[in-house]
């Protein structure tokens, strides 16, 4: 009977689960396609970076990821006894754990003791140190981390009966054995046998339900979480799809079946450890928007209507919309500077910037829904291609006391691609002004496009509005190929990651470079004579521009210009590199009212902490939000912010 | 019923030069746009259709390019755009560009009846503001200037209800309808066009009326029919300033010099 009771029961909940995993996967067919197969090597790399190193977890300072790592590992090897256990259920005459090499059986042993260990420090660390946010003690935490504990206690309670018995070598096995001898040395054989069985189905009945319980929970990161790693974006900040503007087509993600199975495959994933709210510039400035929850909103969504979807039928809620449980607000949506942090602290790689500026498409695509300072900002751009609507003619003007010559093929080697800010924004066309300088110190051919210069058009894809940005791409692609342009050096980040990687996009190759990236390269030449003046600017503090760091990895450049120029290392804050607070600006949150605390002001705080005399930028935005800043915290007298080409073209003999 | 809005295509006034050797405007390569208060008659249009139902079509005088204008309007929402167009239009002034507009109103009111003609306050080229009133004179229309909010549309009673901007006050006039109204910018914010609806507007073709169709004596339009000519175009010198309390550090007395100045120099009176 004991056979048939045993197979009928792991039959039935290893259906169970199979039926369960099959529906969620139903559920992410419902995604659009995205191919994310191609590169099998730097997919695999990843996998074994993110997930078998558990690079995210224990990174950025998380002290209680390296208890993950320790229950990760753990569980990997405890994936071994398990599918064994599962086998002996099914087959209990056939299959049996001493069939195992006795090798594995001290492995096993020791994963269990961590996974233990692991669980205990995880639960009390709930209770004791909770995470940022209320969820994190949610019942599922407790009642998945419950499951594993007692799944211990019944591996090491089954092990230990059974070398009481002696029906089990125990050389290999100190733990269980410890077990045994303390606490079963006394049982009689026949007791001995009922412990056998009981521990046996303990073990059995949580296993079944740990198993039939993940697909439920947040917890079915264990089962989708490497392949979400797998199939991660392969570029940095992931760059978004493009759209084909083709009469009958829906744009922008405003139902949830629009999103793409990689995007729904993404809110299965999410562990809800809440890195990404925690390192969130509007999160942490008490926006609504919060990264984890718009990824949970995306799930809750997916699941309430999935089955309507299924069944052909319109879908009961909407994915944007008054916010609540399943719904993403607008507000939330036009939060996101995308500065990218989320992305980058993701333990399971999740995606979070391209769903929002999926979702802001619809809104302005389908819509026309956005804020009111957008839509003379949007009337601007279209009409005059800068953001405030200025004369293209006085594109020049930054350059009225200078000799500049206009780009020509043939003759000029790069094109210095002054950007808005350099060109209409009193303060950064001083920087405009010293990156100038700075070439023609460092014997570069360089020439601009004067006022045929268009704007990249950075601003309006982060925005949504893509239909505008597909426009203003082709435009600017003519002119630079017209012009037989190959070679770039921006001012702007913005600038030098959209013409880097969003132009790509259109098959368009440039050699883009940064100016602190040239700065530098001549420096490393010796081409710049540079005096060391490291005293008139004092304690420089040093802030990453998101398009330079996270987006593109550039975080050394700047450093090591600042060093070559002041003799000595940048300040850095507290947040600095990968996990660099954001201005506030990005996102096209430049032209919109901010609620609220502001983002630049406690940025700027963040860098009063460090008394510096200069505030050292890379990026128009960054310059403009700190400036504002320093002025709202009546620090603007002490401080100075100079951009990292100022400090530069100070230096020079 | 038909609600009516007129826009023209201008030069963006602030990217044209005058050329200092021949004192006349540079107008190569400076884009044209939609004048911008038309774009508020438009919208306007575009809300009284959405109100009341009214089919909403825009009309123009203009070159064949400014079809481009015209396949903006329908992206936004346009039922219809017809385009004026022809050699013999050119040159026109006030005069001769309402008796266009009008009689092409006439035309579209033979077969469905206009209620309301919306036009902007001014245009940035131009800058008269005459022709909304020498439309609205021409058809016997209600005309209603400066306006900044319609109130309300009795489509039964025949009457229409605005409010009038004016200096330092606000009026509320009621008139007979069909009207003519010339909106400010104030009276609405504007729309966005969705992507679908650009993506329609782009197939979309404004009917052409040149005039062949509209059958005009070319003595009423165009240079012809134009009451006023253009002898010369300057820009007027600026007369250089005078720096009033120069040395004085308190505002009010400061304030004081000035007004006293300027009412001497009658730019201000009691
Ligand atoms: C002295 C003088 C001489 C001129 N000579 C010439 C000339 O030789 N050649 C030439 O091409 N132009 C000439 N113009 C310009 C021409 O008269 C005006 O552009 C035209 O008559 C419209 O007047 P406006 O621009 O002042 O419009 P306004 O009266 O300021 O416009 C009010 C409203 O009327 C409507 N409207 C105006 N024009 C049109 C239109 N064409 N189509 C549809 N709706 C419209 C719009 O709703 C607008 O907002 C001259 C103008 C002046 C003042
Ligand atoms: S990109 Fe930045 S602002 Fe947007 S959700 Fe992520 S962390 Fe927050
Ligand atoms: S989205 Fe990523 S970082 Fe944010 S809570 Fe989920 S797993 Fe953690």
């Amino acid at each position: 009977m004991f056979i048939y009771i045993s197979t009928i029961i792991f039959a039935v909940a290893i259906l169970l689960f199979c039926w369960s995993c099959y529906k969620r996967f139903r559920l992410l067919m419902l995604g659009k396609s995205v191919d994310r197969f191609k590169d099998f090597g730097p997919r695999l790399k990843n996998v074994i970076f993110y997930v078998f190193g558990q690079r995210c977890t224990v990174n950025h300072g998380y002290r209680f990821g390296w208890n993950h790592l320790v229950l990760f590992w753990s569980f990997m090897f405890l994936l071994i006894a398990n599918t064994e256990f599962l086998f002996e259920g099914l087959f209990p005459d056939s299959v049996s754990f001493s069939m195992l090499p006795v090798s594995l059986y001290i492995l096993i042993e020791i994963a269990s003791v961590l996974a233990l260990l692991a669980v205990c420090i995880a639960m009390l660390r709930r209770l004791a140190f909770p995470p940022s946010y209320i969820e994190a003690r949610s019942m599922d935490a407790f009642v998945i981390l419950g499951l594993i504990a007692l799944l211990m206690v019944a591996f090491f309670g089954l092990h230990a009966s059974e070398i009481a018995k002696g029906e089990l070598e125990a050389t290999f096995m100190p733990v269980s054995n410890f077990v045994a001898s303390t606490l079963f040395s006394d049982v009689k054989q026949e007791t001995l046998n009922d412990y056998i069985e009981a521990f046996w189905w303990l073990h059995a009945i949580v296993l079944l339900a740990f198993l039939n319980y993940l697909p439920y929970s947040k917890h079915m990161h264990i089962l989708t979480g490497i392949p979400n790693v797998f199939f991660k974006s392969l570029t940095k900040v992931n760059t978004q799809i493009r759209e084909d503007f083709k009469k009958g087509n829906v744009f922008g993600v405003g139902q949830i079946n629009l999103f793409t199975w990689k995007d729904l495959m993404d809110s299965y994933s999410c562990t809800e450890c809440g890195r990404c709210s925690d390192n969130c510039p509007a999160t942490n400035t008490g926006k609504s928007l919060n990264p984890r929850l718009v990824i949970h909103d995306i799930k809750a969504n997916l699941l309430k209507n999935g089955p309507f979807f299924d069944n052909k039928k319109a879908p009961v809620l909407p994915l944007i919309g008054k916010g609540g449980e399943g719904s993403v607000s607008e507000e939330v949506l036009w939060s996101c500077t995308t500065c990218g942090a989320c992305m980058e602290v993701c333990p399971v790689s999740i995606e979070h910037v391209p769903k929002i500026v999926d979702m802001r498409r619809n809104l302005v695509e389908m819509n026309a829904k956005m804020p009111g300072e957008l839509l003379t900002f949007f009337e601007s751009m279209e009409q005059r291609s800068n953001p405030w609507g200025i004369v293209p003619s006085d594109r020049v003007k930054w350059a009225t006391d200078i000799t500049v010559k206009p780009f020509e093929a043939g003759k000029t080697e790069y094109l210095f691609y002054v950007g808005c800010f350099g060109a209409f924004d009193a303060r950064s066309r001083k920087v405009s002004l010293a990156i100038s300088k700075i070439l023609d110190a460092g014997g570069i051919s360089w020439g601009i496009l004067g006022k045929d210069e268009l704007c990249c058009g950075d601003s309006m894809r982060r925005l949504g509005n893509e239909f505008v940005f597909d426009r203003m791409t082709k435009d600017n692609i003519k002119i630079l190929t017209d012009k037989g342009i190959k070679k770039i050096i921006t001012q702007c980040p913005h600038c030098f990651n959209t013409l880097k990687n969003d132009y790509r996009q259109y098959g368009l190759e440039l050699e883009v470079i940064h100016h602190t990236e040239l700065i530098n390269n001549l420096i490393k030449a010796g081409k710049l004579p540079l005096n060391v003046n490291g005293a008139d600017l004092g304690n420089v503090v040093i802030h990453d521009s998101c398009y330079l760091g996270r987006y593109n990895g550039l975080y050394d450049v700047p450093r090591e210009v600042i060093s070559s120029v002041t003799g000595r290392a940048a300040t850095e804050m507290d947040r600095c590199l990968e996990k660099s607070f954001c201005c506030g600006a990005g996102g096209g949150r430049m032209w919109m009212e901010e609620e609220g605390k502001r983002i630049n002001v406690t940025r700027v705080e963040e860098a009063l902490k460090k008394d510096p005399k200069t505030v050292c930028v890379s990026c128009p935005y960054c310059l403009t939000m700190f400036e504002d800043g320093l002025k709202s915290t009546k620090a603007d007298d002490k401080v100075q912010v100079l951009d990292v080409a100022e400090i530069v073209s100070m230096g020079l003999k | 019923m038909l609600v009516i809005t007129c826009v023209k295509q201008v030069p963006d006034t602030t990217q044209v030069r005058v050329d200092p050797v021949t004192g006349t405007l540079i107008r190569d390569g400076v884009p044209f746009i939609i004048n911008p208060y038309d774009t508020h008659a438009l919208e306007e249009g575009l809300r009284l259709k959405e109100k009341y139902g009214f089919r909403t079509v825009v009309i123009s005088m203009g070159p064949p390019n400014t079809e481009v204008t015209l396949k903006k309007a329908i992206a936004l929402g346009a039922d219809e755009a017809v385009l004026l167009s022809d050699r013999a239009f050119g040159g026109a002034d006030t005069l001769a560009t309402s008796q266009v507009l009008s009689e092409a109103i006439k035309k579209l009111g033979e077969k469905e009846e206009v209620a309301i003609v919306i036009c902007g306050r001014q245009t940035i080229d131009g800058d008269t503001a005459q022709v909304g009133p020498g439309i609205a004179t021409r058809l016997g229309y209600s005309q209603l200037t400066l306006v900044d909010s319609i109130e309300s549309v009795d489509l039964k009673a025949k009457k229409i209800r605005v409010r009038r901007k004016l200096e330092g006050r606000h009026e509320i006039v009621e008139a007979k309808l069909p009207a003519m109204i010339a909106v400010l910018k104030e009276i609405n914010s504007l729309r966005y066009p969705t992507v679908p609806m650009r993506l329609m507007a782009e197939d979309s073709k404004a009917t052409l009326w040149d005039n062949k169709i509209m059958g005009l004596q070319e003595t009423t339009i165009g240079l012809k029919g134009s009451a006023t000519q253009v002898r010369k175009i300057f820009s007027p010198q600026r007369a250089s300033g005078e720096i009033i309390g120069e040395g004085l550090k308190d505002p009010k007395e400061v304030s004081r010099l000035l007004i006293d100045r300027l009412m001497e120099k009658h730019v201000l009176s009691l």
